[in-house]
């Protein structure tokens, strides 16, 4: 819980803080733990509750621990429409995973976004922040593969 | 000879190669100035690369890869490759707030000042304050958010607030699926955002700024961060002696929080929730004081407004919507982008002529978002003004605009908003909650093959209670997507529940895949390639097993297998 103090003292005490605390504290730890609810809890002086309560209104916010890479699959309109909901489809068939879950080796993620804002390319996917258009099933599952490989950044 | 070589790094670029593209030129190419610049609204010809010569002319090479054959035609200015706007495009679009988008370094302050930059600001505190607010007043710009209030009304509402802190906050939490207007702009030229933004604080008396900007793009927030870093160390945030705070605050992904009540408890570090206006954010906003909440764009347009007078800007636009509108155009077109257009310009101009989509297979435009409504083709002559629009039940939005083909099935379309709208409800309001959740499986029901006409009652009737039964804008205008495409398209609906049919053939419960064997040359890929085993040795397809996931129409060499009505076995 080190780095979750070294976070927090990094902030001024002014509840205003809470959301980039529970960002900054997310982007190290890859989820939002028991333990630092309380701590973020403690030092804005508000119940663990109301931290509890901040975490799950934000779509951004996990409390599983995600995998090695995180696939957020674009569901927003345009993309909607160029099928999204088919593209979800092979990646679940591929991992063997549902939406909000992490494979059993622990190494991919699956997320549905609203939108990307890359809607010229639709469908989309990102993978850890690398977005990858125009998909079809072909080039999905290469570029799944790719990761598997170590072969892609 | 070459002056410099621009390389279009926004999202859209990014996604399509141009970082794989600006390393290659940058490894090869060691005596030329490279630079990364922002988004030119040509999307669907990414990854761009603009050459500019010695005497000031300009080039820009489309679908550019990271190869030397194309880096060749970039450094030999080869007419291959070259970028021509379609006249159809150049003439229709007015290029005013994004003319320096994907032309300047987004993180130069010295280029944005070269082009004009800041001058706004300097004429602005050569102005009383007051005048500001009336030349804003006087140009008609109303709220590029979606809800089109006048700027200068709520600007002259704060400015005659007597606070020790007044805010101002950029809602830059462009969270419509399908937009993306706003992300370009803080991407491609962030110093015209905050330009506007510190104009309005001079107008207002504001002494703290936010921006709350979206998590979801992570190369705003950067551009923004470092050209309010710039407008720091050069103390343009000094306005006559008067220093403002100027914060970038990400927000988390409630889609709920566009609305400003709800983006004020989220800046004070709370859910999300809104709550009952009044008191208005005008009167008591954020931790109490006065508060105005402005979009990018309006921002965007605020110092073309100031430099070049409101009268000038006045006269574009049509009588009560005034200068120009940026829509991300997307869907089933041939030139996807974001374009600049002057409002009064019509739905079918941007569509056909702009967008290239074809005329015989549009059937209708989504325009507005989650909470807009669909417009089908035999209106696209009405005018993109905020009162047309409402007028047809769709609503100006902030720009989203999805064009939609005669094999996109309508019910599926609004099925698929209402499962956004139900998913971002914050439930705090009982109709908007339950209501937009039992929309939602009357929907499912329809599309999945078991509705009825009862369904199509009841969606009606339902649809007319969330609206006047939830507090703020996502409830009241959630069911918009379903009241305009059965006022529009009720055959479709229709359809589905009486004759068990998806005419667009979207719709899975409703549709067989069918192998035509005529056609097929048995190259086995189908069989191959199918994810459930539902293709048999001799070529039919199992319907019962098929999850019509159209992997083996994809790999079909010879187009042999077709979508078609359920329990239909030819074409």
């Amino acid at each position: 819980m080190l780095a979750v103090k070294d976070v927090l003292s990094s902030l001024e005490q002014d509840n205003s803080n809470l959301i980039k605390a529970l960002q900054l504290i997310q982007e190290q730890e890859g989820y939002i733990s028991n333990e630092a609810i309380k701590e973020i809890a403690n030092y804005f002086n508000v119940s663990p509750v109301d931290v509890e309560g901040v975490v799950t209104f934000y779509t951004q916010f996990k409390r599983i621990k995600p995998g090695e890479h995180t696939i957020c699959v674009c569901d927003g309109t345009a993309c909607h429409i160029k099928g999204s909901p088919l593209v979800k489809n092979w990646i679940e068939e591929e991992l063997g995973i549902k939406e909000g879950e992490t494979d059993k080796d622990g190494f991919f993620s699956l997320e549905v976004v609203a939108c990307l804002g890359c809607c010229s390319l639709a469908p989309v996917v990102s993978i850890d922040g690398k977005v990858y258009g125009n998909l079809d099933r072909k080039k999905l599952l290469k570029i799944i593969k790719q990761y598997r490989n170590g072969g892609a950044k | 000879m070459i002056k410099r070589i621009k390389v279009g790094t926004a999202s859209c670029g990014i996604a399509a190669g141009a970082k794989d593209v600006l390393e290659f030129i940058k490894n090869n190419v060691t005596d030329i100035d490279i630079v990364e610049v922002g988004c030119i609204g040509h999307c669907y010809a990414e990854p761009l690369v603009e050459v500019e010569t010695d005497d000031g002319e300009s080039i820009i090479y489309r679908d550019v890869k990271p190869d030397k054959a194309d880096l060749d035609k970039i450094l030999s200015l080869s007419d291959e490759k070259r970028l021509k706007v379609r006249n159809e495009r150049s003439s229709r679009e007015l290029i005013m707030v994004t003319k320096l988008a994907g032309r300047i370094s987004p993180v130069s302050i010295d280029e944005y000042k070269k082009n004009g930059g800041y001058e706004a600001l300097a004429k602005a505190l050569s102005m009383s304050p007051k005048d500001v607010v009336d030349e804003i007043k006087k140009s008609g710009l109303r709220g590029r958010g979606g809800g089109g209030f006048p700027t200068g009304l709520k600007w002259e509402f704060l400015s005659a607030k007597e606070s020790e802190r007044k805010i101002m906050i950029c809602n830059a939490d462009e969270g419509d699926p399908g937009a993306f207007m706003d992300r370009s702009l803080m991407e491609s030229v962030p110093h015209q955002v905050l330009e506007g933004m510190l104009i309005g604080a001079y107008a207002t008396g504001a002494t703290d700024l936010f921006i709350y900007v979206r998590a979801e793009y992570p190369l705003a927030v950067r551009n923004l961060g470092i050209a309010l870093e710039q407008i720091k160390n050069e103390g343009l945030n000094n306005l006559n002696g008067r220093v403002v705070d100027i914060k970038i605050k990400e927000g988390a992904g409630a889609f709920v929080c566009g609305e400003e009540t709800a983006m004020i408890a989220s800046l004070e570090g709370k859910r999300g929730n809104p709550r009952y206006r009044p008191p208005f954010p005008t009167d008591k906003g954020y931790k109490g004081y006065p508060t105005a909440i402005n979009n990018v764009e309006t921002f965007g347009n605020v110092p073309l407004i100031i430099k070049g007078g409101a009268d000038r800007y006045a006269s574009i636009g049509t009588e009560h919507s005034k200068g120009t509108k940026l829509f991300a155009l997307a869907g089933d077109l041939k030139y996807p982008g974001l374009v600049e257009v002057p409002m009064g310009i019509t739905i079918g101009e941007i569509v056909f002529e702009i967008g290239g989509a074809d005329k015989d297979k549009v059937k209708a435009v989504q325009i507005g978002g989650p909470s807009g409504g669909c417009i089908p083709a035999k209106y696209f002559d009405t005018p993109i003004d905020y009162d047309s629009l409402k007028s047809l039940g769709a609503i100006m939005g902030s720009g989203g605009l999805i064009v939609i083909s005669s094999d996109r099935c309508m019910v599926e379309t609004a099925r698929y908003f209402l499962e956004f709208t139900s998913r971002e409800s914050c439930g705090k309001c009982t109709f908007c909650r339950i209501g937009t959740k039992r929309m939602l499986e009357t929907l499912e029901k329809i599309t999945g093959g078991k509705g009825s006409l009862e369904d199509v009652a009841f969606l009606e009737d339902i649809a007319g209670k969330v609206k006047n039964g939830s507090l703020c804008g996502l409830g009241q205008t959630a069911p918009n997507p379903v009241v305009s495409t059965l006022r529009f398209f009720r055959d479709e609906y229709e359809k589905h529940v009486v004759d068990k049919q998806c005419p667009a053939l979207q719709c899975n419960a409703l549709v067989d895949l069918y192998l035509n064997q005529d056609k097929c040359i048995k190259c086995k890929l189908c069989i191959k390639n199918c994810p459930v085993n539902a293709i048999s040795d001799d070529f039919v397809i199992d319907c019962d097993i098929c999850t019509r996931c159209n992997t083996c129409m994809e790999v079909c060499p010879v187009d042999a297998i077709k979508r078609v009505p359920k329990g239909g076995k030819s074409e």
